[in-house]
């Protein structure tokens, strides 16, 4: 079993998401992270899905991704060819004592307060998965009380783009002849 | 200005756009204002008397027309009743076009009456489906639905429209282009993948011709025979590709699978060269995968690619259509042939004769009654090949798949992947419609027939003149032969009596059909001829058979096509020393 994440450019249309959690739940496929939003073109969205799998059934499930008429082009990411974001916002427990120390973790990992109040602070953490999960660590001693993360978001480095393939219509073909 | 119309009149005026002849359907309070233009179109509607009627006609229709079946029905109950033959064309790659109702846009999401979510209970069994409530865009989805449904793999297209869409005011305009960035099947195979293809052919000394379904609805019969005969390959036809190659020609050895001949079995089993045409490696044709065709090599040429490598590792994968596949293969090899370059298959040939004269098909005779495949048999020789046949699922589907003898496409249809019981009447009735001028028989079971047998009453009404023959051993026929073979002859809940319930002759009269019935050998011909013989209104004929008959061969479920038995505590011995 491997991490995989699998860029999907989809049609910004009703239905399209639950076309694909639908599929990927029919497949046996257990989505670890999912992320979707607006892209560059105003009728193309994107999705940033994150599954782990062996090869082969990513292999299946990315062909029949492919089938939805909907999904107009699905990118594996290269992690070490891509950069990969997740945001979080954690509510910590923060007392007079301990406001100071996690106002240097917060510096330490170049996180931002983004809430104050008299007992706990909010903190915004950007990064790749494993960063997070640092800050966390060590935040978690301060006490936890909220905590909520956003689904991953991954871009290709280099100058090109994935969604660089023409957008083309295609003819009506005639109606067959009756008969 | 284009002229005011409203979404209902632009709905039959896409349809008439988009080709369509002939609706089955049912209306209900959604789709009652489609029916209302529907009433002064040139197209069609045949009022049934159940949805799935509906679909399943649909679904005969465009396999014996090769162009897009169409059914209507309402919101609710109406669309799922369709469910089952939206399933069964998704699983036999039947191109479709389903319309429904939907409750008006403002009652969407308010559990309203005769609301269903039909567009999100359909997703995984359509090949696409829309719900529509902009009147606006119902000429753009239509002709999207009918492009999606018929090129590329075909499949099943639902669109679903408000009522408050069909009801307002909007103006038609039928689209030049269409927007679908992200479906451009391919047809055109690649032409490294034919070389290499071309190559595996040549240097293989056990090479099989595996055709499937994908062959017929690509029209590739022709080309498919030129390669045959060209390269001198056994043929093997799937239960969906039966027609594809004559069952007359001498390289072809029958259906494989679960209850395929011995030669066909033998010739995927013991192959080093599988050429997959249109096939899916299906479990009912590999039987335990890991043990199937062991020493294979495989090219698999289909037009969807999610298909290719998704049960068999493959060697050679060709995504394209398969009479363009068989096309350049053709070209390929002749190029071959020119530079003196042919196969040898000579010593397989003969040993997969050797199998086929040593393992025939065939079927022991009651000492009293009447045998079932007797009947199936005569029936395709008096009907001919150019009779189109439906069947429902069962026993009687597989007798029908060995014994009329099928020679051409698209006269051959049933139900293989979903394997839906009733599918035969209906099926016929939209064959018979598609192809007013042939002979249409619907061979079905007892049980199956009394899931469908309603539109018996459309078939007398419409002028639509089937004819079925029910093969009626009062039983749940292959369920009891489950229960025969792997419970301990513990019959629960397979035997339906019919031969006392109902009175199928009696039933026949009721719908206004002729109903005749048959339990001897001897009188077989002289009913047929009789059924032959009657061509305005539906017959049917109740053959009551004899009830303990099995299909042979057999490739028990979950074990090895090796261990296919001929018949009960038989399996064929292979003289493996002749390859």
């Amino acid at each position: 079993m491997s991490r995989h994440t699998l860029s999907v450019l989809v049609e910004d249309k009703p239905g399209v998401l639950a076309r694909i959690a639908g599929l990927f739940s029919r497949r046996g496929f257990n989505i670890e992270s999912l992320a979707v939003g607006p892209t560059e073109h105003p009728d193309v969205s994107r999705m940033t899905i994150a599954v782990n799998v062996e090869d082969s059934p990513l292999e299946q499930v990315t062909k029949q991704l492919n089938k939805l008429v909907e999904v107009i082009k699905i990118v594996e990411l290269d992690p070490t060819a891509s950069v990969h974001r997740e945001l979080v916002l954690v509510k910590v427990a923060a007392t007079a004592e301990t406001r100071g120390q996690i106002l240097d973790v917060v510096q330490l990992f170049r996180a931002n307060v983004v809430d104050v109040s008299t007992d706990a602070v909010t903190v915004q953490v950007i990064g790749n998965s494993a960063k997070i999960a640092d800050v966390l660590k060590i935040l978690e001693p301060f006490g936890i009380r909220e905590l909520v993360q956003s689904g991953m978001v991954a871009i290709g480095r280099g100058s090109r783009s994935i969604s660089e393939r023409s957008l083309r219509p295609v003819a009506v073909p005639a109606p067959p002849a009756a008969g | 200005m284009s002229e005011q119309i409203t979404g209902a009149q632009s709905l039959v005026t896409a349809l008439e756009a988009a080709g369509v002849t002939d609706i089955f359907g049912i209306p209900g309070g959604a789709i009652l204002p489609a029916y209302d233009p529907l009433m002064d179109s040139k197209i069609r509607h045949i009022l049934v008397r159940h949805e799935q009627g509906a679909g399943h006609a649909a679904q005969g229709f465009a396999v014996a027309t090769g162009r897009v079946g169409v059914c209507m029905a309402t919101s609710g109950p109406g669309a799922t009743n369709l469910v089952t033959p939206i399933a069964d064309a998704h699983m036999d790659s039947v191109p479709m076009v389903a319309v429904t109702g939907q409750v008006g846009a403002a009652a969407i999401g308010t559990d309203a009456f005769q609301e269903a979510d039909i567009r999100g209970i359909t997703m995984p069994i359509t090949k696409h489906n829309f719900l529509v409530t902009d009147p606006d865009e119902i000429p753009r989805r239509i002709a999207e639905a009918f492009h999606i449904a018929s090129t590329g793999r075909p499949g099943p297209v639902l669109v679903d429209i408000a009522k408050s869409a069909l009801q307002s005011m909007t103006t038609f305009e039928w689209p030049t282009e269409l927007h679908l960035p992200g479906y451009r099947p391919v047809t055109r195979p690649h032409s490294k993948q034919i070389r290499e293809a071309a190559r595996l052919m040549l240097e293989s000394r056990r090479p099989v011709l595996y055709v499937g379904g994908g062959t017929i609805r690509a029209r590739a019969s022709k080309e498919l025979k030129e390669l045959a005969e060209l390269t001198g390959m056994p043929v093997v036809t799937t239960l969906m590709a039966r027609g594809a190659f004559p069952d007359s020609h001498p390289q072809h050895l029958g259906m494989p699978g679960m209850h395929g001949t011995v030669a066909a079995v033998a010739a995927l089993q013991k192959s080093d060269l599988i050429i997959s045409l249109g096939a899916r490696f299906d479990d009912r044709v590999t039987g335990n995968l890991d043990s199937f065709a062991p020493g294979a090599k495989v090219i698999h040429a289909d037009i969807d690619p999610a298909e290719i490598g998704k049960n068999r590792h493959v060697d050679v994968p060709i995504v394209g259509d398969v009479r363009e596949v068989l096309a350049d293969l053709l070209v390929a090899l002749r190029t071959e042939a020119d530079a003196g370059h042919t196969g040898d298959y000579e010593g397989w040939v003969k040993f997969l004769e050797g199998v086929r004269d040593t393992y025939p098909l065939g079927y022991d005779r009651p000492a009293d009654g009447l045998a079932p495949q007797y009947v199936i048999e005569r029936l395709g020789q008096i009907a001919g090949p150019d009779a189109i046949y439906t069947s429902g699922v069962g026993q009687h589907q597989m007798w029908a798949a060995h014994f009329v003898g099928y020679e051409k496409p698209q006269t051959w249809i049933n139900s293989g992947g979903l394997g839906t019981m009733g599918f035969a009447v209906p099926a016929a009735m939209g064959a018979q419609v598609g192809m007013p001028d042939k002979v249409v028989w619907a061979i079905d079971g007892d049980g199956c027939f009394q899931m469908t047998n309603q539109e018996l009453a459309t078939c007398a009404i419409n002028n639509i003149p089937i004819k079925v023959a029910i093969i009626n051993n009062e039983s749940l026929g292959m369920v009891r032969q489950w229960q025969t073979l792997f419970y301990n002859q513990r019959y629960s809940n397979t035997d339906l009596h019919s031969k006392r319930i109902p009175d199928f002759v009696k039933l026949a009269d009721a719908y206004g059909c002729v109903g005749l019935s048959c339990d001897s050998p001897d009188d077989v011909d002289a009913t047929i001829n009789k059924a032959m013989e009657i061509n305005d209104v539906p017959v049917v004929v109740d053959f009551r058979v004899h009830r303990d008959a099995m299909v042979w061969p057999m490739v028990a479920a979950g074990t090895s096509n090796d261990d296919i038995k001929y018949a009960r505590d038989l399996a064929p011995q292979f003289d493996e020393d002749d390859l």
